[in-house]
């Protein structure tokens, strides 16, 4: 979408206001959007009786600058996508390249990246937490969750230099070796983590008001959430078991038990048990994979130079936010022809409306904060 | 002296106005270290240290801001109203400032003994609100306005239940004057909120959402409407609205210590304890003990600090402690002065405690969304103040007429409080009548666009 077409006079300012009805833009600078989303809120009294989500302010064309890279170069561009998940968007490409290319990595740096992505999805759950809770006005949880994402982040530093925007994996494997310790570091994470997600429970769960706040919030039914092409955490708690871990495994996941949380409502409180339930079974991910980590080479013979033949491909990994895709069409030359990406955070976006319309303004940034969008990723 | 005053004519209005200056000189300090506890508490809560760099431990952190507020660009909205926009701060302060008058620090330390000091209070704090909604109305400013307007709606609402909860503590004192109701407790032996939980509980919550203080901070929700009523304001005149607010909370406070926990009153007054043939009570050597106890700690931490200066300045505060407990101790020796300047003390570490427990809250709690404060406002609070004040007059009629122990008649009347807010809980869990519309009723329109 263009966002200059909506400061010129267009739908808002033609529009015929009812006696009551006050137009709000929240946003693009408003402490609760997430980022530079900009919410345009048609309000009657406090209730929306409309809603536009006017994005762009974060645009940097990611995916035409993949034309001019070549794939190794591109690779640490998809890290700025969704900051928060960075790992996740890393394993998408490389596999996605892979694919391509008709390599695959070796086990050794399968399990590896299966550990650093279910990390990584506690990471990026944790910060959900902490600014949903925030935005809903628990101040406190958002320091504890803060405090074990800093583990997380540290683990990162230690394997590959660089705690946000990590660029961990390459295309064919691994670039590094894990550091000594990595096993225990991510064991003891893993262990402390089991009473700490149990504290932020007590905090929330069964708090009156965290109840009030969040059922019957946002709902989203099944239905809707297909018809909007809506996945990930979204989708699941809207009672639809869809999970490509499980649908069409990639990395190492079809080697762990694990299960699928899935809600009944589709409300905020399930999203938010949704995702409490994902980090807990993101750990037991963790601690399988760390059990057997196989022994052997970290990278696939692929050369130097990468000439994918000529086509395309599809590939799409469960990031933490949702289904997260890349269509990649190659020329048979160095440089990818067209990438295209399929973020979760733009898709689940269009939910927006569906949620929050006939809700209050409170509910509105409960709602921006349930379907968990990285402004990074929606605009690219 | 012209117009034939003598100085017999002035002398009452002395200490009066020296009691004044002192409030609205002190007020502003006291305001700046009520919000420098209030990050501490939050920090140690949230696993972390807070302001740590102003000062040792932050100690010089209120002065700071302070500055730093006074010296930032006055912003004036280029559409607002200025002269509203311009008032409508001074308006909610001087209000703020205007309850001190009957609030008792002490048996000596009030401005006026009003009789109807309690009125009085409610009065100018009610006030205080023309000041929020005329300044989110000048501000021309949507998130302004819907802030002004919750925080209109949720005073008004607020206030009912609030003084209903207060009516029940009239009741046990039978005086509306601020001292005389200290005074009715240290008659009776007994803090009114041992004798009236439900009215204390109720004010307290009510308290709460009468200074927009989380988590019933909806007018200046920050998630949701920036700042609220505040968002188009900035440097001094922001400040004023921000001392506006805590002292409000300094005011609600000092009325709930006035009312239920004994105002100045020496907690458990009645013991009277001597060791070592000392000649003074044993509870009445605590503040002396506790100021002396947080001189020695400052000087410990003191001791820590790396820096000169602030080793100095951490110095200074000990000194600060120091000399507040030797004139708490010098106080015991003089029987006039001794109740002026313990009560003062007493009053204030009530008010600390009851500030404690709004801290408390906004850490803990989430927010509560609009419908969900009326609710809890007008289907809980409200009806179980009545109750609770219909409870409490027959059980003072009980105590009066037929001549029932205090006690039994106040647990009677409390059981049956409690019952009646069990059910009223129970039914606010069943589904209230809907107040979002169906999704039919609403306009359709395309998804994502507003037309």
């Amino acid at each position: 979408m263009d966002p200059t077409r909506h400061n010129s006079t267009t739908e808002i300012e033609t529009t015929v206001l009812g006696a009551d009805e006050i137009i709000l833009n929240m946003g693009p600078q408003h402490p609760s959007t997430h980022g530079v989303l900009r919410v345009k809120l048609k309000l009657d009294g406090e209730r929306v009786a409309a809603s536009e989500c006017i994005i762009g302010y974060l645009h940097r064309g990611v995916e035409k600058i993949a034309e001019h890279r070549s794939y190794q170069q591109f690779a640490p561009y998809v890290d700025r996508m969704d900051y928060v998940a960075a790992v996740s968007n890393g394993l998408g490409y490389c596999e996605a390249v892979e694919k391509l290319l008709g390599a695959e990595a070796p086990p050794r740096a399968r399990v590896v990246r299966t550990i650093l992505t279910e990390l990584q999805r506690i990471a990026s759950h944790l910060v959900w937490l902490g600014t949903h809770a925030l935005d809903i006005g628990a101040l406190t949880p958002l320091f504890y969750c803060f405090r074990e994402r800093e583990e997380i982040l540290k683990i990162f530093e230690k394997y590959c230099g660089a705690r946000l925007t990590t660029h961990a994996f390459r295309i064919g494997g691994l670039q590094y070796e894990t550091y000594d310790g990595f096993e225990e570091e991510a064991k003891r994470f893993c262990d402390d983590f089991a009473h700490r997600i149990d504290e932020y429970e007590t905090l929330l769960t069964e708090n009156r008001i965290w109840l009030g706040r969040t059922k019957g919030v946002g709902i989203l039914s099944a239905e809707d959430a297909i018809a909007l092409a809506v996945s990930g955490p979204v989708l699941r708690a809207s009672g639809v078991k869809w999970d490509i871990r499980k649908a069409a495994p990639y990395a190492a996941y079809a080697q762990y038990k694990f299960e699928i949380p899935v809600g009944k409502t589709g409300d905020t409180y399930d999203r938010y048990i949704v995702r409490m339930e994902e980090m807990r079974q993101s750990r037991l991910i963790c601690l399988q994979a760390i059990e057997n980590i196989p022994t052997g080479a970290i990278m696939a013979r692929i050369g130097k130079v990468l000439k994918p033949p000529p086509g395309e491909v599809y590939h799409a990994i469960e990031a933490p936010k949702g289904e997260l895709g890349y269509y990649i069409v190659s020329d048979g030359t160095t440089q990818p022809y067209r990438v295209r990406v399929r973020p979760p955070s733009f898709i689940n976006l269009q939910a927006f409306d569906k949620m929050a319309r006939g809700s209050l303004v409170a509910d509105v940034v409960a709602i921006i904060g349930t379907i968990d969008i990285v402004l990074g990723e929606v605009d690219r | 002296m012209p117009f034939g005053i003598t100085f017999d004519d002035i002398r009452p209005f002395i200490a009066p106005v020296i009691y004044a200056l002192v409030i609205v000189a002190v007020l502003p300090l006291m305001a700046g270290y009520i919000v420098l506890l209030e990050r501490k508490v939050m920090a140690h809560m949230q696993a972390r240290m807070g302001p740590m760099r102003v000062g040792p431990h932050g100690l010089l952190q209120p002065i700071a801001d302070a500055v730093k507020l006074l010296l930032k660009e006055d912003i004036t909205p280029k559409n607002a109203d200025a002269l509203m926009f311009w008032l409508a701060p001074l308006l909610s302060v001087t209000m703020a400032l205007l309850a001190y008058a009957a609030l008792p620090f002490g048996p000596a330390f009030q401005i006026a003994d009003l009789d109807v000091g309690l009125l009085f209070i409610l009065a100018i704090s009610s006030l205080g609100i023309y000041g929020i909604v005329l300044g989110g109305w000048a501000s021309n400013s949507h998130y302004s306005l819907l802030g002004a307007l919750r925080s209109a709606a949720q005073l008004v609402s607020y206030e009912t239940a609030a003084g209903l909860a207060l009516v029940s503590g009239l009741l046990l004192g039978g005086t509306l004057s601020m001292k005389g109701l200290v005074e009715a407790q240290d008659q009776q032996g007994v803090w009114f909120i041992f004798i009236a939980p439900f009215s204390f509980f109720i004010y307290l919550i009510a308290s709460i959402a009468e200074t927009n203080r989380a988590p019933f901070d909806l007018p200046e929700a920050e998630s949701e409407l920036v700042a609220g009523y505040m968002t188009e304001y900035s440097g001094f005149r922001w400040s004023l609205y921000f001392l506006a607010e805590y002292a409000n909370m300094i005011v609600v406070s000092g009325i709930a210590v006035t009312l239920y926990l004994g105002g100045w009153m020496r907690p458990l007054s009645a013991v009277h304890m001597h060791i070592f043939g000392l000649p003074y009570e044993l509870l009445d050597l605590l503040p002396a003990l506790i100021f002396f106890g947080l001189a020695a700690w400052c000087s410990k931490l003191a001791l820590r600090q790396g820096e000169q200066i602030q080793k100095l300045v951490m110095f200074l505060f000990v000194g600060m402690f120091l000399v507040l407990g030797a004139v708490m101790a010098w106080s015991l020796t003089s029987p006039s002065l001794m109740p002026g300047i313990h009560g003062a003390f007493w009053f204030i570490v009530k008010v600390l405690v009851y500030l404690y427990g709004f801290l408390w809250f906004r850490f803990t709690f989430p927010r509560y969304r609009f419908d969900q404060l009326m609710k809890l406002g007008w289907q809980f609070l409200i009806p179980l103040a009545l109750v609770n004040l219909v409870m409490i007059g027959i059980a003072i009629v009980l105590v009066q007429q037929s001549g029932w122990p205090l006690a039994i008649a106040m647990i009677a009347a409390n059981v049956v409080t409690l019952i009646v807010a069990f059910w009223l809980v129970r039914q606010g869990d069943k589904p209230m009548i809907a107040v979002l519309p169906a999704e039919d009723e609403l306009p359709d329109v395309g998804p994502g666009e507003i037309r």
